[in-house]
């Protein structure tokens, strides 16, 4: 089910942000700033696709559909392909490629900063998103460094919302949505620290990995 | 009608900025604009040779007008039923005939101008607009302001009904501004009621909208319905929603960033680099001296 549908599916999906931004642009849909549409679309590509990431767990562990892991890796790349782009037409359009521009952006404007932090911590889960680089870094210590996730969701939603000019309702939905995903996870981990408090003098008995 | 309107131009000639300007130079040279002198207004370009015209669908498709929602395209697609018929304005404050005046009796008596101007906007995308319009001087010299008149604020629309965004509290209605009164009589200054040569589009602001050049876009009110002259500095929408990031002055200033992103360049839509702002939005000519001796950086 998730080789045969669920994943074909999901590229076509991946794929399709890029396709409508292409189609806008070419046929002339996009009225006024185009390059501020471009960023529109993939950063809000970004900010669903980690959100759905995050989602992952949380639903695995509700509906105990445990083969839905295996479409993790496909979205939080989609997020990073798509963050690729965002950056791309920020450093292209709206600066022309200075690095000194850049720096003063970072420095001035915190909205800039946390941008680029979140797209720094999807760098080295991308990277270490093969196989290969599991079996390398090992279950336990890759899951450490694949929780920077959860600091670029943060910095993710933050940089949308201290950009926008009044209406934060839209970056506002997006902070929602990661609240819950992260209170459900703090509260699944409390649980979990609850339970294995046991006595000093009893033996505890060994619980199965969660 | 207000307008004495050229003939009807086809929307397919309208979007294409050389025919509109080439079928003006034709007129003119073929001695009809003179014989139509009031029936074309003259053209006043206020604008560089790399000033392209903005093409009609993006500036009436691409629109700040919280009114109608804050998205870009929400002022086109809710603006359709609004109602700019008999529309009235109030004049009110240290004038010597306060009173109500239907839009066509306030603005008849002046001979309409056709000036190109960009519009720059505090977001950082600009725009090179044909307006129509009246100079601001004209109307409020034929108004009679007092002595103690020494700022004119201008008042948007209140109706909820017709303006579904003001139904929330995103900025506190009715949508407010204000200038100096050295900056109303400005030769600058203009209330304008149309674009391209045809009536402005509810979504620009119909049918009476205040533009400024050298200040940003949010200066200049939309769907104005009072205008008041007073003594003291009116308080104006966007510096009552953010104060630390909209002044009253809101000249176009490249070394006074927002504090939020620079000021120091802008989108000109239609490309896709960006290009450097002018002090001033490149009128510092013709307006840097109503400002000498003011810190612009505190006074922005």
């Amino acid at each position: 089910m998730i080789t045969r549908v669920v994943k074909p599916a999901l590229y076509v999906a991946a794929a399709l942000p890029l396709a409508w931004l292409c189609f806008a642009l070419f046929t002339g849909l996009v009225m006024g700033d185009q390059v501020k549409f471009m960023q529109h679309v993939t950063g809000d590509t970004v900010l669903s696709c980690l959100m759905l990431t995050l989602a992952v767990t949380p639903l695995r562990r509700l509906t105990g559909w445990n083969e839905i892991i295996r479409v993790r890796r496909l979205i939080g790349l989609t997020a990073f392909w798509y963050a690729c782009l965002h950056l791309t037409t920020y450093v292209v359009f709206d600066q022309s490629f200075s690095l000194s521009e850049i720096l003063t952006d970072i420095r001035k404007h915190p909205w800039v900063l946390v941008g680029f932090t979140a797209f720094l911590c999807l760098v080295p889960l991308a990277i270490t998103s093969t196989n290969g680089w599991i079996r390398r870094l090992g279950g336990k210590r890759w899951q450490r460094l694949h929780r920077l996730v959860y600091v670029a969701a943060v910095a993710g939603v933050l940089h949308y919302l201290w950009l926008v000019k009044k209406d934060i309702h839209y970056p506002l939905l997006y902070g929602v949505v990661l609240f819950v995903l992260l209170s459900v996870r703090i509260w699944w981990a409390a649980e979990r620290a609850r339970s294995r408090r046991v006595p000093v003098n009893v033996k505890a008995e060994p619980k199965p990995a969660a | 009608m207000l307008i004495k309107r050229p003939p009807d131009i086809a929307a397919s000639e309208i979007t294409d900025e050389a025919l509109y300007w080439n079928r003006r130079e034709f007129l003119k040279a073929a001695g009809i604009g003179v014989a139509a002198a009031g029936f074309l207004p003259p053209v006043d370009r206020f604008v560089r040779r790399d000033d392209k015209l903005t093409p009609y669908e993006d500036i009436t498709g691409y629109n700040n007008y919280y009114e109608f929602g804050t998205d870009k395209g929400d002022p086109k697609a809710n603006s359709t039923k609004f109602r700019t018929r008999s529309w009235k304005v109030e004049v009110a404050g240290e004038v010597k005939r306060p009173a109500v005046y239907d839009l066509d009796e306030l603005l008849k008596p002046s001979t309409p101008v056709e000036r190109v101007y960009r519009l720059r906007c505090v977001e950082a995308w600009s725009m090179v607009i044909p307006w129509l319009g009246i100079p601001l001087r004209e109307i409020i010299d034929r108004l009679e302001p007092t002595s103690n008149a020494k700022y004119v604020e201008f008042t948007t629309l209140l109706d909820p009904q017709q303006m579904p965004g003001q139904r929330g509290r995103i900025l506190e209605w009715p949508y407010v501004e204000a200038l100096r009164m050295d900056e109303a009589r400005h030769p600058l200054t203009i209330l304008v009621t149309g674009l391209y040569g045809k009536p402005l589009p509810n979504q620009n602001g119909a049918p009476l909208r205040l533009i400024v050049p050298w200040k940003y876009g949010f200066k200049g009110g939309k769907s104005i319905v009072k205008i008041r002259f007073t003594e003291r500095q009116p308080m104006t929408t966007w510096n009552i929603a953010a104060p630390n990031e909209y002044g009253f002055y809101a000249n176009v200033n490249p070394e006074v960033d927002h504090p939020r992103w620079s000021q120091a360049r802008e989108r000109r839509v239609g490309e896709f680099f960006k290009r450097k702002t002018l002090m001033f939005n490149g009128y510092a000519d013709q307006v840097a001296s109503l400002y000498t001796g003011l810190d612009l950086r505190k006074n922005f």
